[in-house]
């Protein structure tokens, strides 16, 4: 299972790359590969406020349907427009070219509160 | 007949020993005695015979002999023979959806073409499986609007069947919901009204063709301002009506309801109806209820599923796009081959013999004293009557002559208990219209 390095993660297995402020977030390759086959992505609107550890998007595969939250608070700027046409790319890519939103962080100290990805890793392991 | 309980008195003794129970009185005990039924008011079983006669004796009550120019939502169009005897089939006889869906690739097939024939009849790019009933499919529209909107303001036009306005009313009421209804004016929807209360927080304007009182609107006009505002447009229809009137699909609407009762149902004394739902092909992840798709199987054959179940309770338990919306497969079954039956030319043929023997009906009432029909906007198979006297009491007295003679609309709007909607269907024969008519100057002349 694939754990990029140098990402944050959440227990919900959300990912969370950093840079100049604005978070990039997306789903884990353990949580495409538990999803199967994704067949549509609810993309939160862009300039929603999210708040850390809220549901902010929903993925759906053929017979289930899975609420994503924001590993982080603040504004969403983008998101992956990509994704509504073309939902698999979620499984192929999970880590670049599925990206889900990108959001401009409100308080950088949230980051604390996430995994790296030694402790993610472990985090995988002791679940699984 | 067999007792209500079948269990024998040992089988409950055997029950109870094993799960350590002393008495069944004890399985209740959480229950305070407040809330608990004083007594059941079950009397010993009767016998099969005694309880076919009983039946028989209930059903002798219904009046079914009256001949209906009664509609207000509900229709008695004729339902061909073929249509009973097809629904009837044991392969299809089930009451309800099957739960091993793709097993059963007839039921599906059946529901696929009654959703293609809603959209043909719409004009609309994507329909479901079915609803409830007419009422029902509107509440959900509107719900599916505030979904689709994120907004909580409904306005809803007063010619909208005041029983679905009520039903919609109901099932929204812990919700926190706004609503406002604009009333019509010359029977027609109240644009000046509308308009004015339509703004960012307006969900879906919901509207009906034709309306309550039977008049036909455009309402184009309305859908593009609606929708100038953010807001959808919700349309309750008459599906008859849309062998002749343009569809909902045609004025911009985003969600199109309605009951298809007449689509080959029989009246039933009020059910099992049939609700009906399609919206534009964008909104159909919002959509609630089953939706079967087409699909290729493992061999690349043609084969049938239940798609997108993702919006359904079984999968999204309180997220569901709704989780008290049911379907009615049977109906919508009977639904789909009373339209093939039909065809295209048929239900154009259909609606314009509704259309002509209501406009023949119209002519003979208008030519009674002191009653007038209201003609400010075209009208289908219905229209609203002015009586001299109080409507209901005209009712009452052409039952006594054979007649159901109206839907009285004082019932529902303050201000109008003279006034009644009659409604004539293709089975309403020359003589029965000149009866009516008949009976109607004698009763009014009285």
């Amino acid at each position: 299972m694939e754990v990029v390095d140098y990402y944050l993660y959440t227990k919900e297995h959300e990912w969370v790359s950093i840079e100049n402020n604005v978070a990039t977030v997306g789903v884990t390759d353990y949580a495409q590969e538990a999803l199967g086959d994704i067949t549509f992505v609810e993309l939160p609107a862009v300039d929603a406020e999210v708040e850390q550890f809220e549901e902010f998007a929903t993925l759906e595969s053929v017979k289930a349907a899975s609420d994503i939250f924001s590993p982080i608070s603040g504004k969403v700027i983008e998101v992956n427009t990509l994704l509504e046409s073309e939902p698999g790319i979620l499984n192929k890519s999970p880590y670049e070219r599925g990206w889900i939103a990108k959001i401009e962080i409100s308080d950088s100290d949230e980051a604390s509160n996430l995994m790296t990805a030694e402790e993610y890793r472990k985090f995988l392991e002791s679940a699984g | 007949m067999i007792p209500y309980i079948a269990n024998t008195p040992e089988d409950i003794k055997e029950m109870l020993r094993v799960i350590g129970v002393g008495r069944i009185d004890d399985l209740f005990r959480d229950i305070q005695p407040a809330y608990a039924p004083k007594a059941f008011n079950l009397p010993p079983g009767r016998s099969e015979l005694e309880v076919t006669a009983w039946i028989h004796r209930l059903a002798s009550k219904n009046a079914s002999h009256l001949i209906p120019f009664i509609g207000g939502g509900y229709y008695d169009h004729y339902v061909p023979a073929a249509v009973t005897a097809l629904v009837s089939r044991g392969e299809f006889y089930t009451a309800y959806t099957p739960y091993q869906p793709e097993c059963s690739q007839g039921t599906l097939q059946a529901l696929y073409e009654f959703q293609s024939a809603i959209c043909a009849l719409t004009g609309m790019e994507a329909a479901n499986a079915s609803l409830y009933d007419g009422g029902t499919a509107l509440y959900e529209a509107a719900m599916m609007a505030i979904r689709i909107t994120g907004r909580r303001k409904i306005i809803m036009d007063g010619g909208v069947s005041p029983i679905y306005r009520k039903i919609v009313k109901t099932y929204t009421s812990n919700l926190h919901f706004e609503f406002a209804e604009t009333p019509v004016v010359h029977g027609q929807s109240n644009r000046q009204e509308i308009y004015k209360i339509l703004d960012k927080d307006t969900a879906a304007v919901i509207l009906q063709n034709p309306n309550f009182f039977g008049a036909i609107d455009d309402h184009a006009d309305i859908i593009a301002k609606a929708h100038q505002t953010g807001a959808l447009a919700v349309e309750s229809v008459y599906p008859i009506s849309l062998g002749l009137l343009k569809t909902p699909g045609e004025m911009g609407a985003d969600i199109v309801t309605g009951e298809g009762q007449s689509l080959g149902l029989p009246l039933n004394f009020g059910g099992p109806y049939l609700g009906f739902m399609a919206a534009r092909r964008e909104f159909i992840r919002k959509m609630p209820g089953r939706i079967v798709g087409e699909t290729v199987d493992q061999k690349g054959r043609r084969a049938f599923v239940n798609t997108l179940q993702a919006r359904e309770q079984h999968i999204r338990r309180e997220k569901a796009a709704s989780n008290i919306c049911t379907n009615v497969s049977l109906c919508a079954l009977q639904a789909v081959i009373y339209m093939c039956l039909l065809g295209k030319e048929g239900f154009k043929e259909l609606a314009q013999l509704n259309l002509d023997k209501a406009e023949f009906a119209r002519r003979q009432i208008e030519q009674i004293e002191g009653v007038e029909v209201k003609r400010s906007s075209p009208t289908f198979n219905e229209f609203t009557v002015y009586l001299p006297q109080d409507a209901s009491e005209v009712v009452e007295k052409m039952i006594a002559k054979g007649f159901a003679a109206g839907f009285p609309l004082g019932r529902y709007y303050k201000g109008m208990e003279r006034y009644m909607i009659v409604a004539v269907t293709e089975k309403r024969t020359r003589q029965e219209i000149l009866d009516y008519a008949r009976c109607l100057r004698e009763v009014l002349c009285r």
